[in-house]
C-alpha cells in the first residue's frame, strides 16, 4: 500500500522523465481537493456562475460515494488527496529535432507508419510554422466555420457559448452518475466541445488532433458533444502513437447528446501507457462515456480499440430515448502483460422501436485479465426493440484470463434480445499454418488478430483502421513463442 | 536435394520413426505408403518443421542445408511446401490477403519486388484455372466454410501460386471423390518439373493411378522397410498391409 502511494506520488509528481522542462511559468495549486480548491480552478478559468455550482454540487455528491468495487479488476488504493487539480497547461518536452527523442518511441511511430511530419508534432518537435499541418489546421477551422458547426476547447465553449453549455451539459452523464463522473464534474480541467448545427453535415472526421491546444491530454478531460436536428458528425478521439502521460489517474466524461434524426459515430483508439512487462506504473482509466439519442430515429455509434493503460474501467453506452432511435457499440479490448480491462456497454431502450447492437472482442495476452461487461434493459414502454449481442473473447497462452458479464432485463413481450458468445484460443496450428506458407510468427499472429477483429476495425475510418490493425500487431509482438 | 540420415524422432517420449533413410532428387515423385500410426503424417510434419516433436537422432540435408537449422517459414521459402492434411481455419482473413502475403513473403526472400494488388490479381487468375477453384472461395476466408474437397483443392492451389521445390502431400486424396481426386492430380501433374520433387504420402493406392510415382517407399512401425518402383503399390494395394506386417514379424 505504501509502495503504491509512493508510486503514485512519484508518477504524478515527477519531472517528465526525459528532463526537458521549459522555463515557462506553471502556475500549480497545493495538492488535495476540498471545495476552496473547486473554487479556485473555477475562478482561474474564469467561469460563468452556473458551472461552479455544477462543480460544487459533484463535489458534494462525491463525498458520499465510495470507489466502485463491482468490476473485475484489482485497484490498488488512490490517494485523491495526493493529486494536485489544477495546473495551467503543461509544456509537453520540446525538442529541436527527431534526433533527440526516445529512439523506442520513434520504432514505435515507424511501425504505426506516422508521416513523419506527424511523428514530430507527437514527439513534441518543435514544428516549422510553414509545414503543411499548420496549413491543414487553418483550412480546416475556416470550413467549420463556414457551416456554423462549434469545434473548440472547452474552456473556450464556456466562454463563448455558455448557453449551450448549460443546456446540455450533466444531461447525459449526471453530477451524480458514478464515482468517477462525479469527480470528473467536480474538478475537470478542459476538454472538446463540439456542436454540429440543424441539418449540417459535417464535412470531415472532426479529431482531437486538430483541435488547437489539444496537445496536452489532461488528467480530467471532459467532452461535450451535441448534434442538432438532422446533423451529423464523425468523431475521433486519441491515436494510435503510444501516449506517456505522467498522470497516473486519468477520469474523462464524455458526453453525446444526438438530436431528431441526428447521427454521431464516435471513434477511439486508446494506446496509453500499460506499464512495463512486470506491471508496474501504467495509467489506470476510468472512463465514462455516454450518448443519449434523444430524438426520434437518432443514433449513436461507439467504436473503440483499446489497447493502451494498465487499468480500463470504461462502458460507452446509449440512452435510447427517441422513438426508432439506434446505439451501436463495437469493440476490441486487448491486454497483455498485467493488463486488465473490465469493458461493455449500457444499451437502455426507452423508446418503442429502438434498435442496438453490440460486437465486443477481447483479445488477452501474457497473465492480463480481459472482462466484457454490458447491460440490456428494456423498458416496458420500449415495444418492438431488440437487440442483438455478440461477445467474443480471444485467448492466447494459459495464463490470460477472459471473462463475460453480459445482464439482460426485458420489460415487454414484443422486443427480441439476442446474445451470442464465443471464446477461442490462437492456435498453434494456425500460426503453423502461415509459416509453412513463408509468413513468420509474429505476422502471423497480427494476421489472425486482426481477422479476428476484423469486424469492428471495419468500423472505423479508414485511415484509423490501418494504424489500428497495426496496433494491434505491435501490442501483441513477444506474446507467443 | 533432401537427403534423410537415420532419423528418429519421438512425441512425449514416444519413439515414431526409426531411423530413417531417404534420397530425393529433382524431378523425381516419391509415394510413402504404410498402415495407419506408421508415422508417415510425422515425417511430413518433421520436414516441414512443426514443433511438437523431438528428433533424437539423424540429420536432414536440404538443397545442401542443414534443415533443422532453418525456421518453417524459412523452409517455406526456400522451397518447401507442405499440404496439409487438415487445413485450418483462419476466420476473419480472406484467402487473398493471406495468400498475397505469403506469396510477397516468398518474393521478399529471393529478393524480389513484392507484387502490387492488379498484379498479384492477375497471377492468382492464372493458377485458379489449373485447379478449377472458385472465384468465391477466394474472397472467403482462409479455409472457412470450404468442403473437405475444397480444402484439399486450396492446398493444391497454394501450392501453384508458390511454385515450390519441393512438395509434400499429405494424404491429399483423404475425403476427396474422385472427380476431385482426378483434378487435384491434374493441378499437381502440371506442376511437375525436371526441377522439382514431389513427396506424395498416402494409404491407398488410388492417389498412385493420377500421380504416377517414381519410388514407392513402406514405412511400418517408423521405419521404411520396403523400396521399389510403382508397381510395389499395386501389390500393397493386392496383397493388403497385412503382408508387410507379417514379413515384419507380427
Amino acid at each position: 500500500m505504501e509502495e503504491q502511494d509512493k508510486l503514485l506520488h512519484e508518477v504524478t509528481q515527477r519531472e517528465y522523465q526525459f528532463g526537458f522542462y521549459s522555463d515557462i511559468e506553471t502556475e500549480i495549486i497545493d495538492k488535495g481537493l476540498n471545495e476552496e480548491v473547486i473554487r479556485i480552478i473555477s475562478a482561474k478559468k474564469n467561469e460563468p456562475e452556473f458551472m461552479l455550482e455544477f462543480r460544487l454540487n459533484a463535489y458534494r455528491r462525491w463525498l458520499k460515494m465510495d470507489m466502485p468495487d463491482w468490476a473485475y479488476l484489482k485497484i490498488p488504493p488512490i490517494d485523491f488527496q495526493a493529486i494536485s487539480y489544477y495546473a495551467a497547461p503543461k509544456k509537453k518536452p520540446q525538442y529541436d529535432s527527431l534526433d533527440e527523442v526516445d529512439p523506442e518511441l520513434l520504432e514505435t511511430f515507424n511501425k504505426l507508419g506516422i508521416p513523419l511530419e506527424e511523428q514530430k508534432h507527437l514527439a513534441g518537435v518543435a514544428v516549422d510554422a510553414v509545414i503543411d499541418s499548420v496549413s491543414v489546421k487553418t483550412t480546416f477551422k475556416e470550413t467549420l466555420a463556414e457551416k456554423g458547426i462549434i469545434f473548440c476547447s472547452f474552456s473556450e465553449a464556456l466562454q463563448e457559448h455558455p448557453d449551450l453549455v448549460k443546456k446540455y451539459i450533466g444531461m447525459a452523464v449526471p453530477v451524480g452518475d458514478n464515482y468517477f463522473a462525479a469527480l470528473n464534474s467536480a474538478v475537470f480541467s478542459d476538454g472538446s466541445f463540439c456542436y454540429i448545427p440543424k441539418g449540417v453535415r459535417c464535412p470531415m472526421e472532426l479529431s482531437t488532433y486538430f483541435r488547437i491546444n489539444a496537445a496536452n491530454t489532461g488528467q480530467f478531460e471532459r467532452t461535450l458533444i451535441i448534434a442538432d436536428e438532422d446533423s451529423y458528425v464523425s468523431y475521433l478521439e486519441g491515436c494510435t502513437a503510444p501516449m506517456r502521460d505522467e498522470n497516473q489517474l486519468h477520469a474523462a466524461v464524455v458526453e453525446i447528446i444526438a438530436l431528431d434524426r441526428a447521427e454521431v459515430k464516435y471513434s477511439t483508439v486508446q494506446n496509453w501507457y500499460p506499464g512495463d512487462k512486470e506491471g508496474k506504473g501504467g495509467i489506470y482509466n476510468f472512463v465514462t462515456k455516454r450518448g443519449i439519442c434523444r430524438g426520434v430515429s437518432s443514433k449513436i455509434s461507439w467504436t473503440q480499440v483499446e489497447t493502451g493503460s494498465a487499468i480500463t474501467w470504461k462502458y460507452p453506452s446509449c440512452i435510447l430515448m427517441g422513438d426508432n432511435s439506434v446505439g451501436e457499440f463495437y469493440s476490441v479490448a486487448l491486454t497483455n502483460h498485467h493488463q486488465q480491462a473490465d469493458t461493455g456497454t449500457k444499451m437502455i431502450h426507452i423508446g418503442k422501436n429502438t434498435k442496438s447492437t453490440i460486437v465486443s472482442k477481447g483479445i488477452s495476452a501474457g497473465v492480463s485479465d480481459n472482462s466484457y461487461r454490458g447491460l440490456v434493459k428494456v423498458l416496458p414502454g420500449a415495444i418492438n426493440s431488440r437487440n442483438f449481442s455478440q461477445c467474443d473473447s480471444l485467448l492466447m497462452g494459459d495464463k490470460c484470463g477472459a471473462h463475460t458479464f453480459p445482464y439482460i432485463e426485458v420489460g415487454n413481450k414484443s422486443s427480441i434480445v439476442e446474445h451470442e458468445a464465443t471464446t477461442s484460443k490462437i492456435g498453434e496450428d494456425q500460426i503453423f499454418y502461415c509459416n509453412q506458407r513463408g509468413i513468420s510468427t509474429e505476422d502471423a499472429i497480427g494476421m489472425i488478430v486482426n481477422g479476428y477483429a476484423r469486424e469492428v476495425l471495419n468500423k472505423l475510418p479508414m485511415e484509423f483502421a490501418v494504424e489500428a490493425q497495426k496496433l494491434l500487431a505491435i501490442s501483441l509482438e513477444g506474446s507467443v513463442g | 536435394m533432401l537427403s534423410i540420415k537415420n532419423l528418429c524422432v519421438s512425441i512425449e517420449g514416444k519413439e515414431i520413426l526409426n531411423g530413417i533413410n531417404l534420397e530425393i532428387n529433382p524431378g523425381e515423385v516419391h509415394a510413402i505408403m504404410g498402415p495407419n500410426g506408421s508415422g508417415k503424417s510425422t515425417l511430413a510434419n518433421v520436414l516441414a518443421g512443426k514443433e511438437d516433436y523431438e528428433i533424437t537422432a539423424g540429420e536432414i540435408t536440404y538443397m545442401g542445408e542443414d534443415l533443422f537449422e532453418m525456421a518453417p517459414e524459412d523452409r517455406a521459402r526456400k522451397g518447401i511446401f507442405l499440404s496439409f492434411q487438415y487445413p485450418v481455419e483462419i476466420p476473419g482473413v480472406p484467402m487473398v490477403n493471406f495468400l498475397k502475403t505469403a506469396l510477397n513473403e516468398h518474393r521478399k526472400f529471393r529478393g524480389e519486388k513484392p507484387l502490387t494488388a492488379g498484379e498479384f490479381l492477375k497471377v492468382m487468375r492464372e493458377k485458379k484455372a489449373l485447379v478449377e477453384m472458385d472465384t468465391e472461395l477466394t474472397n472467403r476466408s482462409v479455409n472457412e466454410g470450404f468442403s473437405g474437397g475444397e480444402k484439399k483443392k486450396n492446398e493444391i492451389f497454394q501450392m501453384a501460386l508458390l511454385e515450390p521445390k519441393l512438395s509434400i502431400l499429405d494424404e491429399t486424396d483423404s475425403g476427396l471423390d474422385i472427380d476431385a481426386l482426378k483434378t487435384v492430380a491434374h493441378g499437381v501433374n502440371a506442376l511437375r518439373s525436371a526441377e522439382n520433387a514431389t513427396i506424395v504420402v498416402t494409404h491407398y493406392q488410388r492417389l498412385l493411378d493420377y500421380i504416377v510415382p517414381d519410388h514407392v517407399h513402406v514405412l511400418y512401425k517408423g521405419r521404411i522397410v520396403k523400396s521399389a518402383g510403382k508397381e510395389l503399390a499395386f501389390e500393397l494395394e493386392e496383397k493388403g498391409y497385412e503382408w508387410i506386417k507379417k514379413e515384419n514379424g507380427d
